[in-house]
């Protein structure tokens, strides 16, 4: 599928902001099944972009802006080219998957998660099985609610919550598969509109585990499946926090407002620029 | 338990470092010993020396008790033990280098690469880095116990952000004062030159573009953190800037630090803020102690932090347990310094003979310091040992247990008159480019509480002076 996407995101300051920096992770990279044919970011601002790579292998860019400034824009828009590989991600990995077994402050688990985890993965066979049983049972047990202004909370509390936004949904399946003794990691992309998505033309989170004989392994249990040509990974990490698509300081800028517009459509066109 | 006395040996001989202090305690009042006590006391409350105890509602700073018995260690005594100091910094710097390079320890099955990937200490952000000249951690603290006239263990390897070395200077500073004539009897090994050799240590680990005269700072977490005092007494005595997280600025990954004369660019920052809250933007968001861009700058080469990120992989407690190994691994050599024999209770067969045997062992918390999260068997209630049965059953990966060591006792002056009282040591070493130094002694801590084995300042222990003696 080629997914055109364009995302907006616009922050308004009642106080001036000054000294603004901002972490952007807001870049795909290719890798089996996902071609980026272009790809523009624009922040409103005189300076330069600077461009890098983090641990995870992100693309990363930065930005200073000495300000004052009322209002800040950050506009995306880009085209990709999808494959449905059934979830499959391969690509190269730049630390190994051990690393992704460690628990953080938003995939920590309590009693509650564990025997959960524990009793939906009960009677299945291999771990791609049991990573199946467990996608059900949280996909069944969490009502995924839209992000508008809520932040997440991590996976204990959204577990006990049964109702939580995607990124908290994507936590408490790591939380869980992580108790499993499996690798996990968060994905945050975004999610062409499709029939039978209910959460989709936009931007979304999900998680990747590793399964043995597979890799990594994609699975959205706020739509209940494992993505197909309809999602675009931009960024991963070892939770939320690790692969947030913007990361930022200020000074002053009191009284924020923060508008998103994003759109997630399949492309007509044939060509890059239509 | 008959403990090894550094005075008196098994209690019959009197051992030659302390000849001549013995014969001082001999003659010197108990009433005179009071007095010196007290003015010590006095001159640590008019410095402002203080230190604040975690969980401690009533009074945030409290002075730590001094004791003004020496502790006293012959030349060849020392001598030894250095070397076994900077053989171990070296295999911790290598070890550093390593794991967030060719991990040439993991390939070589020295250590379980899971030990260092699952770790929350290995900052994948310094993976494949290149630190500034190539050391990453610049000052440690290597924590020693001794249990006979020849052994010294290593309890534990302090690699972030160690402390205590503010209470090595000024107790030196009152012994001085308060008894000339003591350093009159003895030619003891000065330890005022530790300043100078941080100031060498941090200039020297400055980034190639910085001007030959670099711009150094203590960047320390603010007043309400427990070492802040020696925060403020260390910048003083380096003459370089103390500054808060507020202080500082990066722009286009530069940092600056905020003077009346505009912003100065800043080359080295000696950082006493855990590596978690160093910068909101890359670890805890939540943090407002730290510099927003920071890393970004160390990562461009624009600045060093000493330490560097990401060196608590070396220190944890279960790491440690293979420092005999990572010591021959690195330095082809036969680790001079013990380590204290260590079950990890990670490995089921560990667990089972710790879980059998906790009224004998210390269990610690792979991640915990400052003696909070630990169980001393021997001194331990019924209700205390089932609670880290409990633990010990629910994560055993987070634990260790060791024998409980006879840590060796030396003289001290307590309500009862002269005592023994089991002590330790922290000498610091410091790693730089222009090479490892390590000023003679270190802080002695001393477990005032009869018969006690927990040294920390956080659990009713003291400090003494100590004197390496230079004939």
């Amino acid at each position: 599928m080629r997914i055109r996407i364009s995302h907006a995101i616009s922050y308004e300051y009642a106080e001036p902001a000054r000294h603004i920096t901002q972490i952007l992770r807001l870049t795909p990279r290719d890798h089996d099944g996902q071609h980026v044919m272009s790809w523009r970011i624009e922040p409103s601002v005189d300076g330069r972009l600077r461009a890098s790579q983090d641990a995870h292998g992100n693309i990363v860019h930065s930005f200073y802006d000495e300000g004052p400034i009322s209002s800040l824009s950050i506009r995306i828009d880009g085209l990709v080219e999808t494959l449905d590989l059934a979830g499959v991600v391969r690509g190269s990995e730049r630390v190994p998957c051990e690393v992704y077994r460690r628990d953080t402050l938003l995939t920590g688990q309590d009693d509650a998660l564990r025997s959960f985890a524990e009793e939906a993965a009960t009677g299945a066979g291999t771990q791609l099985s049991q990573m199946h049983a467990l996608m059900a049972a949280v996909s069944d047990r969490m009502d995924c609610v839209e992000a508008s202004g809520r932040r997440g909370v991590g996976a204990a509390a959204a577990f006990a919550a049964q109702k939580a936004i995607a990124q908290d949904i994507a936590h408490v399946f790591m939380a869980c598969a992580r108790h499993l003794g499996l690798p996990a990691r968060y994905v945050s992309g975004y999610v062409a509109e499709a029939a039978g998505l209910p959460h989709a033309n936009g931007a979304h989170a999900w998680a990747e585990v590793h399964v043995d004989d597979y890799g990594w392994i994609g699975f959205d249990c706020a739509n209940g499946l494992c993505p197909i040509d309809t999602h675009v990974r931009v960024a991963v990490g070892l939770d939320y926090a690790d692969a947030a698509p913007v990361r930022g300081s200020r000074q002053g800028g009191e009284g924020e407002s923060l508008n998103v517009i994003v759109s997630a459509r399949e492309s007509e066109g044939r060509f890059a620029n239509q | 338990m008959v403990a090894f006395d550094e005075m008196t040996g098994s209690g019959a001989e009197l051992r030659s470092a302390y000849t001549a202090l013995d014969r001082w305690l001999k003659e010197t009042p108990a009433e005179t010993l009071a007095l010196r006590r007290s003015q010590a006391e006095l001159f640590f409350r008019r410095i402002g020396i203080t230190f604040a105890v975690y969980g401690d509602e009533e009074s945030t700073e409290r002075l730590i008790p001094f004791d003004i018995i020496p502790r006293v260690l012959t030349k060849p005594e020392w001598e030894k033990l250095e070397k076994g100091l900077r053989q171990r910094v070296t295999a911790l710097n290598m070890f550093l280098a390593d794991v967030y390079g060719p991990k040439e320890c993991l390939k070589a099955g020295i250590i379980p690469p899971d030990l260092v990937y699952r770790n929350a200490c290995y900052q994948l952000e310094m993976v494949d880095f290149k630190v500034p000249h190539g050391i990453y951690c610049h000052i440690a603290g290597i924590d020693v116990v001794r249990v006979d006239p020849d052994t010294f263990y290593v309890l534990e390897d302090n690699a972030r952000t160690p402390s205590g070395v503010s209470y090595m200077l000024e107790n030196r500073e009152v012994m001085l004062r308060l008894f000339p004539e003591l350093f009159a009897m003895h030619r003891v090994a000065p330890v005022d030159n530790y300043p100078d050799q941080l100031l060498a240590t941090l200039r020297s680990v400055a980034p190639r573009s910085a001007p030959s005269d670099p711009n150094i700072c203590l960047l320390t977490p603010g007043q309400y953190n427990s070492a802040f005092y020696e925060h403020s007494f260390l910048a003083d005595k380096l003459g370089i800037e103390l500054v808060e997280g507020s202080d500082l600025l990066v722009k286009d990954d530069v940092v600056y630090m905020r003077t009346t004369q505009g912003p100065k660019r800043v080359d080295v920052i000696y950082r006493r803020i855990n590596d978690d809250f160093l910068d909101p933007l890359v670890f805890r968001g939540d943090s407002i102690l730290g510099v927003p861009g920071i890393v970004g700058a160390y990562k461009a080469g624009n600045v060093t932090l000493c330490n560097a990120i990401g060196t608590g992989v070396a220190d944890d407690k279960a790491v440690y347990s293979y420092m005999p190994e990572i010591v021959k691994f690195y330095t082809g050599e036969e680790p001079i310094l013990k380590n204290v024999p260590t079950w990890r209770c990670r490995e089921p067969e560990a667990n089972a003979y710790v879980l059998d045997n906790l009224e004998k062992l210390v269990v610690k918390e792979v991640n915990g310091s400052g003696g909070y999260g630990m169980l001393v068997g021997p001194h331990a209630n019924k209700a205390q040992i089932e609670a880290f049965r409990r633990k010990l059953k629910a994560s055993p990966e987070g634990f260790i247990a060791q024998p409980t060591l006879a840590l060796s006792t030396c003289p001290t002056f307590v309500a009862s008159g002269v005592a023994p009282r089991h002590v330790d040591l922290r000498p610091y070493v410091l790693s730089g480019a222009n090479g490892i130094s390590c000023v003679p002694g270190g802080l002695t801590r001393v477990a005032l509480k009869e018969g006690s084995l927990v040294v920390n300042s956080s659990q009713g222990g003291g400090t003494k002076d100590t004197w390496v003696l230079d004939a």
